[in-house]
């Protein structure tokens, strides 16, 4: 009897581990609370960068966002407004582009570059043209935010993801700025108080295959 | 004589009639947060396929005519295709209606006046990041439900209605 019911404690074991594994890829990428990966991508001046490259940050507004996406477009300017106030508080932004350059042709490198330029983004832009990191994040749309602090051990912890504000629309009726409110309480040591917050954006365009 | 006239005044409102229910594109209600709970909330024993789009949206208007196609297909069985268009209400005539326009849809369109997302997504749906295209089909009566934030084919398109219909 008793050699019977081993098998089946295998088997159960083993579905659990099943289930395990199939639970731990990043479906949905990270969630508030968790590690978030360094990355090393490519910068619109051709330089590659990390977030250990920058020695003094306490953190980063990692920004997935694109040259295409009209609400990227719309929020171009809050994006650099977010980088102007909160680098010097030891909050840069990282913009990442996540789109696939044969679905999305505009969101090339040579585009980045011109659209940086353009707006003379006082923050780094790097193309992840594995679209690795995006998946690791679990960013689904553009834009899309991740505010990670840095720990005392080095390792980058995820405080908020979601949202600038709640008007992608028109900037001058914003009654609610979500990314603010999070790095304010940051930068104050204090616990964020809406660490996920949602909006309409554009879909991430993904490599076919 | 009388007769004859009113017929043949008849005759031609009927045609009218047709002709202007047949021809033209949908007209495009706006509506709020709460309208989109209340249809979302309908009883009726008919499937109701909703799909987020935008006139900015890419991959929402490579979608459109499958679900026009699906409109269409479905005409007379309870399915209701209806596509809500997340553009701002200030593009409604300028981008939204000639969009409606120029496509000749005729699944029914509405635009959702709600700027801030965060307030409404996860009311209607928790897993939805926010992300367009996204798609939910639901029949109330008889508990059916399944959401798809992804850009579909026409063969997935027809695959989710003959699962529920």
């Amino acid at each position: 009897m008793k050699k019977q019911k081993l098998p089946l404690v295998y088997l159960m074991c083993l579905l659990f581990v099943c289930a395990l594994l199939s639970a731990v890829p990043a479906d949905n990428g990270y969630q508030v609370g968790d590690t978030a990966r360094d990355f090393k991508l490519k910068n619109v001046d051709g330089n590659m960068v990390s977030m250990a490259d920058y020695k003094d940050a306490k953190g980063f507004i990692v920004t997935f966002t694109c040259n295409t996406c009209p609400y990227s477009v719309a929020y171009e300017d809050r994006i650099i407004d977010l980088h102007n106030k909160y680098a010097p508080k030891g909050y840069p932004v990282i913009a990442i582009n996540p789109n696939d350059v044969t679905v999305s042709p505009k969101d090339s490198y040579s585009y980045m570059q011109q659209r940086a330029k353009e707006k003379n983004f006082p923050f780094a832009y790097l193309q992840d043209e594995s679209q690795e990191i995006t998946k690791a994040y679990g960013a689904t749309r553009t834009p899309h935010l991740y505010v990670v602090q840095k720990q005392p051990d080095g390792k980058y912890k995820v405080a908020y993801i979601g949202t600038i504000d709640d008007n992608s629309r028109d900037a001058s009726k914003v009654e609610k700025k979500y990314a603010e409110a999070a790095l304010n309480e940051l930068a104050a040591g204090k616990a964020v108080s809406q660490p996920n917050t949602k909006a309409i954006g554009c879909t991430i365009k993904w490599r076919e295959v | 004589m009388i007769k004859v006239k009113l017929k043949l005044l008849l005759a031609s409102l009927l045609l009218l009639l047709l002709t202007a229910t047949a021809a033209p594109a949908q007209d495009v209600e706006v509506i709020k947060f709460a309208d989109l709970k209340a249809l979302r909330e309908q009883p009726a024993d008919t499937l109701y396929v909703v799909n987020f789009w935008a006139t900015w949206c890419r991959p929402c208007i490579k979608e459109l005519p499958y679900f026009e196609g699906a409109n269409q297909k479905y005409k007379n069985q309870p399915v209701k295709v209806i596509l809500v268009s997340m553009d701002a209400v200030e593009d409604l005539d300028s981008r939204v209606k000639t969009s409606v326009q120029k496509r000749g849809l005729q699944s029914e369109v509405l635009l959702l006046d709600e700027v801030d997302g965060n307030s409404w997504i996860d009311k209607i749906e928790p897993k939805w990041s926010g992300a367009i295209p996204a798609t939910m089909v639901f029949n109330n009566k008889r508990g059916l439900y399944e959401f798809r934030e992804a850009e579909m084919t026409e063969e997935e398109l027809t695959e989710l209605i003959e699962k529920y219909k």
